[in-house]
């Protein structure tokens, strides 16, 4: 209803130019409530959501005008439009419903797609389902409701898996330690080296070095509960410098002292605002086709993108190395723990775990591990790396977790059951999507929201027979061992099917795949 | 051996070379006449061929021993301690001595014995046949023949005797011509496109100077171009920088007055010379040899060594000659300096984007034999096989291989062979195992009796042919496909198999090619087996299939894919660039270092370096 009033036009002749090759689509330009809908012949139609767009530019000419969209997957696109007024028209729409912020006003809530029915596919329930493989490994953990509405941490999904020696009353006071009520939570149980790994934010010790008994309890009773003897690690990823200051503004790490058996380990991630910024800039040198070659290495120098790949993977395996070979529990948290925390335990798990390599499993990592952990999505993918507005909140830390993904399978090809396209995927719908999956920032927002019973799930649509060949690794085997991926710089590649997929060279490798899934 | 005083070390450590722990094995080095062994506590066999020693040093004595760091020519780096100081000098001493040779004679291919017999050698050197090519191409015709001018090296030692040159062109004005050219290597046909009859010829610089003109060379330019009924104008290409080129002329030498020849097209197309190449693989070998690289060194290390810069320069003319003879269906001529660097690899890579035939294994030997052995590339003295003037060492042939390894990157299914093939045929431009790329030119290989006193390189290469093969080749394309590669920045990339060839921990642990190279094997073999039992049921006169047939079909296939998967496989076909097929190995111990970010007790800082974490306490 409220769409009308954004849209100026209905209607306009224009000519589309989706890439620097393609051909010129001319037909019908229509903007409505959530898509930009081009019709070049009578049969087909072409559609591109306008929650897709990160920014828009005109430019108006005699009697035509142009307006380039930049999507957020990171598509260029020009349109040529008749009428000087019609292109002004529909440059204010696009900018004007491209940038609506309601939740449930947004195309999820009015996606119907034929052969899905609502409701279907929401039957992931990670927290619960992953319990019973723990509790079949072992006995040391229960899966508690203490948080079934959400109040001692707004970011945590109903139900966590905690140590069984620990009972809801001391969770809530060691939630009150915690930035964001975020308490050190189960993320991965490690069954042939009896260890855990955990995530939570940083405990609020503060200029004082406050201590919280509940929660050194908790870190405790992880370490009785694991294997005889393990010692602790507590891998922050702030640098020792960064995690002192936080003491200032009430937050801090973990005193020695306290955890007795716990040790702490710095590896300073980068997050926010820089990441943001990294991406911007390598999003702008992949979009340059005349630099000198040697133009192009500086800047893939000077956005350190790869660099931030490295960093990732190099303490994911350090995380990993503590579990397997040094029998240590570990807990990762950094500041707010919704970010290079999740990257960290999730990208460990895909070292250790060869479950989370299948496509099953996989799709549960990212849900039980980045959906319902709380990343905030809406947050993080307002924006890609052509929005003009400064960064607030934004960061591509899942991006992030995507590339290092994409490394391991580089290195690995034949170990994970997915291929690069179901990574394409998730970057997608992460920043802009039909599907319900990625809204809102944690499980309590899409509660309120009505997220499951309102819209579809993602992963519905990504099991279908016909999606499912796209999306798997034709060549994988199971692999029963750790990825032990190289990090040297020599090793890490530019991921280019996602930051070049619109400017590929001729033969594009897909070509290739097809003769794999062939000869497979 | 005059030179080897000791032969056998025992308790030598080899050091990983890209640990930060300085992690070694320990073992027992062997010096034979031909190679140095390593054999480590495992069993593991390292080969190292004296000739592809391109540097021994022995550094300063520590408690542990004397280090000695070998590096190769094929970018193997070899780091040992030898417990005693004597022993290390004498086998730095022999290294030293075997591994620069004086003569020829010396090399191993004039040693190395495959157990052939003089007609298996004749025959494998009768493997690649240069008549066959140019018959192949379409030549001699109306338009061009065959000149006996240079039959006893007369005109130009450092071409073959065997030349293509127009129809018209008389001799005494190659006569003429080749007086004009520097070492008299006057312009003659490359490669000849039969679709568009337009051809690529190659020549050395005018010897013009300011002003100097040649009536013949003139005449040969204008018989070029009549030569191809299509187009008159043709395109003399200069890929040296305009500035070299000018600066030539001060020497009397110099570039085509585009006034003084009719229907010429001048252009420069700015590949840098042998020096500056092989100062810029210098620096990008040393910052990869950094330990402890980051991201961001490596790439500004890349961008200051200016490598990728030139792959693209040499890339950027193949594509431009390739683009005259099929957009223009003009003729072109070829030159650099003295004709045999950078003119074989604009020739050859141009010849390459044009003619599929090149594109596979045969055809791959057929160029490298037409457009850098029978031309004259000095391999001898750009790979250094003896003991010389290092000033003459550049890598212009890997240069090449690198561009054509771009193309195969770019066009995974255009190209028969794989990167294995490419890897080994550098490997043997500096083996000196084989006779095929000793000497500078073929008068020097004919007075070495190289057919007579070594092997062929190519029948052993082809007998591997499976270890080669891409699985991916879609033979079906046309004989004139043309490949149009992007040259835009990002289509450059570093090629760590070449450059980290044996830097096992560098690579993937786990390889597509051989998984895809056996699928496809094995499903060659069933459908074979189809067919042998559609026919053998055909054969049948009641058609009915017996049980006995049944049975004979082979149940190998399922069980197949997974038992290929962790066994330990081979990617290259060099002896120890293995790769394992698998997640961790426990011989395999990088990931233990991280060991070491537990172990302390109190962990302050901790930097991660190489995959490996190490204490700043």
């Amino acid at each position: 209803p409220q769409y009308s009033e954004l849209m100026r036009t209905g209607r306009a002749q224009a000519e589309l130019l989706l890439g620097p090759e393609a051909p010129r689509l001319r037909g019908t330009l229509c903007v409505t409530g959530h898509h930009l809908l081009l019709s070049p012949g009578p049969q087909d139609l072409w559609l591109l959501l306008l929650r897709n767009v990160d920014s828009i530019e005109k430019r108006v000419a005699g009697e035509s005008g142009t307006i380039t969209l930049r999507c957020k997957d990171l598509r260029v696109l020009q349109l040529d439009i008749e009428g000087v007024e019609a292109t002004l028209d529909i440059a204010r729409s696009i900018e004007a419903l491209s940038s609506l912020e309601s939740v449930i006003t947004s195309f999820p809530f009015f996606y119907r797609p034929k052969g899905l029915r609502l409701g279907d596919a929401w039957h992931f329930h990670p927290p619960e389902s992953y319990y019973k493989r723990v509790a079949r490994e072992t006995k040391a953990w229960r899966l508690s409701e203490v948080n079934e509405n959400f109040s001692l941490c707004p970011s945590y999904p109903r139900a966590v898996i905690v140590p069984r020696a620990v009972d809801d009353k001391a969770l809530a006071l060691s939630a009150r330690f915690r930035q964001g009520g975020r308490f050190p939570v189960l993320s991965y149980h490690h069954a042939r080296s009896g260890t855990v790994l955990l995530r939570s934010s940083q405990p609020l010790t503060g200029p004082q070095k406050r201590r919280c008994a509940e929660d050194e309890e908790l870190l405790r009773a992880v370490l009785a509960g694991a294997r005889p003897g393990a010692q602790g690690f507590v891998v922050d990823t702030r640098s020792a410098q960064a995690a002192k200051q936080a003491r200032m503004a009430g937050g801090g790490t973990e005193a020695k002292a306290a955890y007795p058996g716990w040790k702490r380990l710095h590896r300073p991630l980068e997050r926010g605002r820089p990441l943001q910024e990294s991406f911007v800039r390598l999003v702008e040198a992949c979009g340059d086709l005349e630099q000198s070659t040697d133009h192009w290495l500086s800047r893939l120098e000077g956005c350190s993108w790869l660099a931030h790949v490295k960093e990732a993977l190099s303490t994911a395996c350090l995380t990993a190395q503590g579990m397997e070979r040094e029998g240590a529990c570990i807990l990762v948290h950094g500041a707010e723990g919704t970010d290079s925390t999740l990257l960290v335990t999730s990208l460990a798990q895909l070292i250790l775990d060869p479950l989370s390599r299948t496509m099953v499993g996989f799709q549960e990592l990212v849900e039980r591990e980045w959906i319902q952990a709380g990343h905030p999505f809406q947050l993080r993918c307002a924006h890609s790396a052509f929005s003009h507005a400064r960064p607030k909140h934004e960061a591509p830390t899942f991006l992030l977790f995507l590339d290092c993904v994409w490394q391991l399978g580089r290195q690995f090809p034949l170990s994970l059951e997915f291929g690069e396209a179901l990574l394409l995927a998730l970057f997608e719908h992460a920043y802009a999507s039909p599907f319900g999956t990625f809204l809102c920032n944690s499980e309590k927002e899409r509660c309120l929201c009505e997220v499951r019973s309102q819209t579809h799930s993602l992963w519905s649509r990504l099991n279908q027979p016909k999606e499912q060949r796209k999306l798997r690794n034709p060549l994988y085997v199971l692999n029963p061992l750790a990825l032990w991926p190289s990090v040297e710089p020599q090793s890490l590649q530019l991921w280019q099917g996602l930051f070049l997929r619109w400017t590929r060279p001729p033969e594009p490798p897909e070509v290739a795949w097809e003769k794999v899934w062939q000869i497979v | 051996m005059e030179h080897i005083r000791t032969t056998k070390v025992e308790q030598v450590k080899a050091l990983d070379r890209f640990s930060t722990s300085n992690k070694s094995l320990t073992g027992t080095l062997y010096l034979t006449a031909t190679h140095l062994l390593f054999i480590d506590s495992h069993q593991k066999e390292t080969w190292i061929l004296h000739h592809h020693i391109a540097s021994v040093e022995k550094l300063a004595l520590t408690t542990s021993g004397c280090p000695l760091v070998i590096q190769c020519k094929n970018f193997r780096i070899v780091h040992f301690i030898v417990p005693r100081e004597r022993d290390c000098h004498d086998i730095y001493n022999s290294l030293l001595q075997l591994s620069k040779q004086a003569k020829y004679e010396d090399l191993y291919a004039f040693s190395y014995n495959p157990k052939q017999n003089d007609a298996e050698r004749l025959q494998g050197w009768q493997l690649i046949d240069l008549a066959e090519e140019y018959e192949r191409m379409g030549v001699p015709n109306s338009h061009w023949q065959l000149s006996d001018a240079n039959r006893e090296y007369k005109i130009c030692e450092t071409y073959p005797r065997e030349l293509y040159v127009p129809q018209v062109a008389s001799k005494p004005i190659i006569v003429g011509s080749s007086k004009f050219r520097s070492k008299g290597r006057f312009p003659v046909l490359s490669y000849y496109h039969q679709e568009t009859q337009a051809a690529i010829c190659r020549c050395s610089q005018p010897l013009s100077g300011f002003s100097a003109r040649c009536l013949e060379d003139e005449h040969l330019l204008q018989a070029i171009s009549k030569a191809n009924p299509v187009n008159r104008y043709m395109y003399v290409m200069d890929t040296r920088p305009k500035l070299n080129a000018m600066a030539n002329r001060a020497a009397g030498k110099g570039y085509e007055n585009e006034d003084n020849y009719s229907n010429i097209r001048f252009q420069f197309v700015g590949i840098e010379n042998i020096h500056v190449m092989r100062s810029s693989l210098q620096k990008l070998l040393e910052v990869n040899g950094t330990k402890g690289l980051s991201v961001n060194d490596f790439y500004s290390g890349m961008e200051s060594s200016g490598w990728l810069r030139h792959v693209k320069a040499v890339m950027d003319a193949a594509i431009f000659l390739a683009k005259a003879i099929m957009v223009e269906n003009a003729s072109v001529l070829v030159h650099c300096s003295d004709g045999w660097d950078r003119t074989s690899q604009v020739c050859s890579l141009g010849s390459l984007l044009l003619d599929s035939y090149y594109r596979t294994i045969k055809g791959f030997m057929v160029l490298i034999e037409k457009d850098w052995i029978s031309f004259g590339h000095k391999f001898s003295e750009r790979c250094g096989h003896l003991d010389g003037d290092p000033k003459e060492i550049s890598p212009v042939f890997i240069q090449f291989l690198e561009c054509v390894w771009h193309l195969t990157e770019q066009f995974p299914q255009a190209f028969e062979f794989n990167e294995a093939f490419l890897l080994q045929i550098h490997e043997h431009i500096h083996s000196c195992q084989f006779g095929n790329f000793l000497g500078n030119c073929q008068k020097e290989r004919e007075e070495l009796k190289l057919k007579e006193k070594t092997y062929s390189l190519w029948p052993f290469l082809l007998d591997d042919r499976k270890k080669y093969l891409n699985p991916l080749y879609s033979s079906k394309a046309q004989r004139f496909t043309v490949l149009e590669p992007s040259t835009v920045s990002f289509s450059f990339k570093f090629w760590r198999n070449m450059y980290h060839q044996f830097d096992r921990t560098l690579h993937p642990r786990q390889s597509v090619f051989n998984i895809i190279m056996n699928m496809n094997e094995q499903n060659k073999q069933l459908e074979k087996e189809i067919k042998d039992l559609e026919s053998r049921k055909n054969k049948q006169t009641d058609g009915v299939p017996t049980k006995e047939l049944l049975h004979s079909i082979h149940p190998e296939s399922p069980s197949l894919k997974t038992s290929l998967c962790f066994k330990e496989q081979t990617l290259l076909p060099v002896n120890d660039a293995l790769r394992t097929i698998e997640g961790s190995n426990s011989a395999d111990n990088r990931y233990s270092d991280y060991a070491e970010a537990f172990s302390k007790s109190e962990p302050a800082v901790v930097s991660l370096e190489y995959g490996v974490a190490r204490m700043t306490c």
